[in-house]
């Protein structure tokens, strides 16, 4: 198991490597440049002429790569936000503790409810219960986030009031300490009770629409996968050595069946880490994925080199640590390098 | 009060669209960045409150020299830093000194657009394109009195000092905190100190007090502020909403108290809520559409007359701007000393929009291509698609086929206009950055112009002449006729004036909009419904 982990840890580096220079050319194939985006009716030929010799954007794009490289391994440290101006590496110590909360509020929505609903379903399969399901599946697979998040606040923020709409926090709450900048975290660290109460209450809406899709498929994958477990011809035995039928679901139907389910909550947390551009977007949530849209759309060539190359890294990161969790789910799965 | 926390009497909670960019003034050009940078910084000059209307601020009474180009600024006395070091005359030409000695990425124009702008060049250029300095000296006389010398006449100098640009910060915090310190990595600029992030020092109402990126600047009062019965609240939060329909939302919800940027569609939503109100923003921009004057056939100015009569300009302001907008007859807003009444006017006229045409030999139908921009919305241009097809549909009625391009606001459509590459006509539009005639038709007409390729030698002349008047009755008379001269030619044609919207709680009371978009929070306080 050892050799397995530091094998992937390794493949990490051309990973790494291959993410960047695929990055790299992505972002300068993208029409224009800092330039005229940030100066917009203001950007002159002369200016952006100027801009572009100033910053060495008139180079060969290799020798552009290479001093990116140069920089950013010998500085350790992944360049300067053209848009904002302040260190990329700053700017995801920043934002990344909130996309991680949101994503894990999300995965947390989508798995409490995702497995006991694809369980029932696949219990009553063909019944009222399964058909809901589907139906439930469906319509979280085909609405659009946007539109779920702004349904969402219209109907709970705006006409109830039972929850806030935006941001991460009760902006009139100034005593708050942030040690970590994981705000939950921060305020059990600090026992702040009622902070953690509103920090909690901002994360319901964006996680449960963040959260909709992963719930669809986990619902579904759970559903078809107890199905097909439950027609094992060890289930058949346990039922038949007489033990009661939620023991055999337990130890069974469910344990067995959860492991393709694994593998899914392994790849859509890591896209849930991703960003979640739309949502973050709609709830002004300051996380990556509001930080990368801006970027997009401001060519910010650096923020998107370093934020897509920090978030690469951890999607390989975490679905290492989906496969670890395999073989701790299920004995009869051992790695060997 | 907002759903989670208790309600805050002194403080207001007021929604932008994005972070500043930081908080050194004179190194930033965006609106995000001056909304925060107005409250701690003050100017020589101001406008009087939700006007063009130059008032002294920091400078109490300011004088020009027969010379046309000395100007001696009587100074505010009483008057300190954020850091308790006194306001004077040293630390005005401090700033002028500043400014004017700025060097390496400091030239760049994403970090001193607006110096470049109106002072030309520094002390020693590092860009041949770059022009000679307006500055040449400060000369401090005494504590009170600056008096600043320039190279040459320049009439917008004084109504560009009300720039936040030009807002006097602290010489001694800026040495503290490393203002001018900066460094240029992978081919971006960025200030190395500490200043522009976290010890911004002027003498503004308000102070930074914490600012947390995406999530918020935290404004408290100044306690020192010269005006004792100013900033009427304790604190300012200045929260980041990019999203239009989400600010609209936290206005509705109660979690901000005011917002800036209220899309048209948006302002009826908040007037049907009894707890929201909407304030304008006075009309200080111009949509246009500009006519390429080189490219046949309109290089005819038959050909761009009847551009201008085929142009439904009144259908368009009814339609697509919810009220909020009217018609331009030239490329100035009405509210700025130059706009003159009697300019040739082109009322919307097919007949003589075809006739002008087969005099001209050009059809009818005469072909053009019109270009449009997509994926944008700006004040003078809500809906630019909305805006193109109509008048498309009254230009074919007026006898032209046109033939349609669109394409992404950013970078193609605006670098396509900013050459001269976008087609016959095309729609853009500009919003004024100080209150001078210089800033809009100078901008648009002085000198060689790409975007628009007229070459005009009187018009030019006219324009270099204003510029260089110091006395303010002169410029104005040149402006208005430079504007006649410009309305005869038709490089392009206005359309609209548009009223940009703001969304209130009502509780919220002493709001003053500002034509240039730099609102002072300082007279705001709040009241009940």
């Amino acid at each position: 198991m050892l050799r397995f982990v530091v094998r992937r840890l390794l493949l990490l580096i051309p990973i790494l490597f291959g993410v960047s220079v695929l990055l790299f050319f992505w972002v300068r194939a993208l029409p224009g440049s800092p330039a005229e985006s940030l100066l917009g009716e203001r950007a002159t030929p002369e200016l952006i002429a100027a801009y572009k010799e100033r910053y060495g954007l008139n180079e060969p794009i290799w020798r552009q790569y290479v001093t990116y490289m140069d920089t950013t391994v010998a500085d350790r440290d992944l360049g300067i936000s053209a848009a904002t101006h302040r260190q990329v590496t700053d700017e995801i110590r920043q934002r990344f503790p909130a996309t991680v909360e949101l994503a894990l509020a999300a995965m947390l929505f989508s798995v409490s409810l995702g497995i006991p609903l694809g369980f029932i379903a696949a219990k009553r399969y063909g019944g009222p219960i399964d058909q809901g399901s589907l139906f439930l599946s469906l319509i979280g697979i085909s609405v659009p986030i946007f539109v779920l998040a702004i349904l969402l606040k219209y109907v709970f923020a705006v006409r109830l009031g039972w929850l806030p709409s935006v941001g991460r926090i009760d902006l009139l709450i100034f005593d708050a300490k942030h040690p970590t900048n994981f705000y939950v975290l921060d305020a059990i660290l600090t026992r702040d009770w009622s902070t953690l109460w509103d920090v909690l209450k901002h994360l319901i809406l964006p996680a449960v629409a963040l959260g909709s899709i992963p719930l669809a498929i986990i619902a579904r994958i759970t559903r078809a996968s107890v199905l097909d477990v439950q027609n094992e011809d060890y289930v058949r035995t346990a039922r038949a050595k007489g033990m009661s039928p939620g023991v055999v679901d337990r130890r069974h139907v469910l344990r067995n069946a959860l492991l393709p389910v694994t593998t899914v909550i392994g790849l859509q947390t890591g896209l849930l880490l991703s960003g979640a551009i739309l949502t973050e977007t709609v709830f002004a949530y300051p996380g990556m994925g509001s930080w990368l849209r801006d970027a997009i759309f401001n060519r910010d060539y650096p923020v998107l080199q370093g934020g897509i190359l920090f978030l690469a890294l951890v999607f390989v990161l975490v679905n290492l640590v989906v496969d670890v969790a395999y073989a701790v789910i299920n004995p009869r799965i051992r790695y060997s390098g | 009060m907002s759903p989670s926390g208790a309600a805050a009497p002194d403080t207001l909670i007021y929604a932008g669209a994005a972070d500043p960019t930081y908080l050194d003034p004179a190194l930033v050009s965006d609106g995000e960045s001056f909304r925060v940078t107005k409250q701690i910084y003050e100017s020589l000059v101001d406008f009087a409150p939700g006007t063009t209307r130059l008032v002294p601020a920091l400078a109490t009474s300011w004088s020009v020299a027969r010379d046309g180009r000395t100007y001696t600024f009587k100074l505010r006395g009483g008057v300190f830093f954020h850091d308790g070091t006194a306001f004077n005359a040293a630390a005005v030409c401090a700033n002028f000194n500043r400014w004017f000695n700025f060097s390496g990425p400091f030239q760049d124009a994403s970090a001193t657009y607006y110096y470049q702008a109106i002072f030309s060049g520094f002390k020693r250029n590092e860009n041949a394109k770059l022009g000679a300095p307006l500055y040449r000296s400060c000369r401090a006389v005494g504590g009170l009195k600056a008096v600043v010398k320039l190279t040459r006449k320049n009439g917008p100098f004084v109504p560009s000092l009300v720039l936040s640009a030009f807002a006097m910060q602290s010489p001694t915090a800026m040495r503290k905190w490393g203002a001018n310190q900066g460094t240029v990595r992978n081919g971006v600029f960025a200030p190395t100190g500490t200043y522009a992030f976290q010890h911004p020092t002027g003498t503004g109402p308000y102070m930074l007090e914490k600012w947390t990126v995406g999530e918020s600047v935290i404004l408290k009062k100044n306690p020192r502020y010269w005006n004792k019965k100013q900033p009427r609240l304790a604190r300012i939060i200045i929260r980041p909403i990019s999203d239009n329909t989400a600010r609209v939302q936290a206005l509705q919800t109660g979690e901000v108290f005011g917002m800036d940027l209220l899309s048209p569609p948006l302002v009826a939503t908040v007037r049907s809520n009894s707890r929201l109100k909407v304030l304008s923003r006075p009309a200080f921009n111009v949509a246009y559409v500009t006519i390429q004057s080189a490219k046949p056939p309109m290089n005819d100015i038959r050909v761009r007359r009847a551009v201008a009569y085929g142009l439904n300009r009144q259908l368009v302001v009814n339609s697509f701007y919810a009220g909020r907008a009217q018609v331009a007859h030239q490329f100035m807003p009405p509210s700025l000393p130059g706009y003159a009444k009697d300019v040739v006017k082109y009322s919307f006229n097919p007949t003589r929009a075809r006739q002008l045409l087969r005099e001209a030999g050009c059809g009818p139908p005469c072909k053009i291509e019109f270009w449009y921009p997509t994926g944008v919305s700006r004040p003078y241009m809500p809906d630019p698609k909305a805006n193109y097809e109509a008048f498309k549909a009254s230009l074919e009625q007026s006898g032209f086929d046109v033939q349609t391009t669109s394409m992404p606001w950013r970078p193609d459509y605006v670098k396509n206009v900013n050459q001269g590459t976008a087609g016959h006509l095309n729609m853009i539009g500009w919003t004024g950055d100080y209150a001078d005639a210089d800033n809009f038709i100078g901008t648009f007409f002085q000198g060689d112009s790409p975007q628009f390729q007229e070459k005009n030698a009187a018009l030019d002349k006219l324009l270099n002449a204003a510029e260089q008047e110091v006395n303010q009755a002169k410029r104005i008379r040149m402006y208005q006729q430079a504007n006649r001269l410009i309305m005869q030619n038709l490089p392009g044609v206005p359309y609209a004036h548009s009223t940009p919207a703001l969304g209130f709680q009502k509780r919220v009371k002493g709001y003053h909009t500002s034509p240039i978009g730099t609102d002072l929070f300082k007279t705001v306080f709040l009241g009940g419904q």
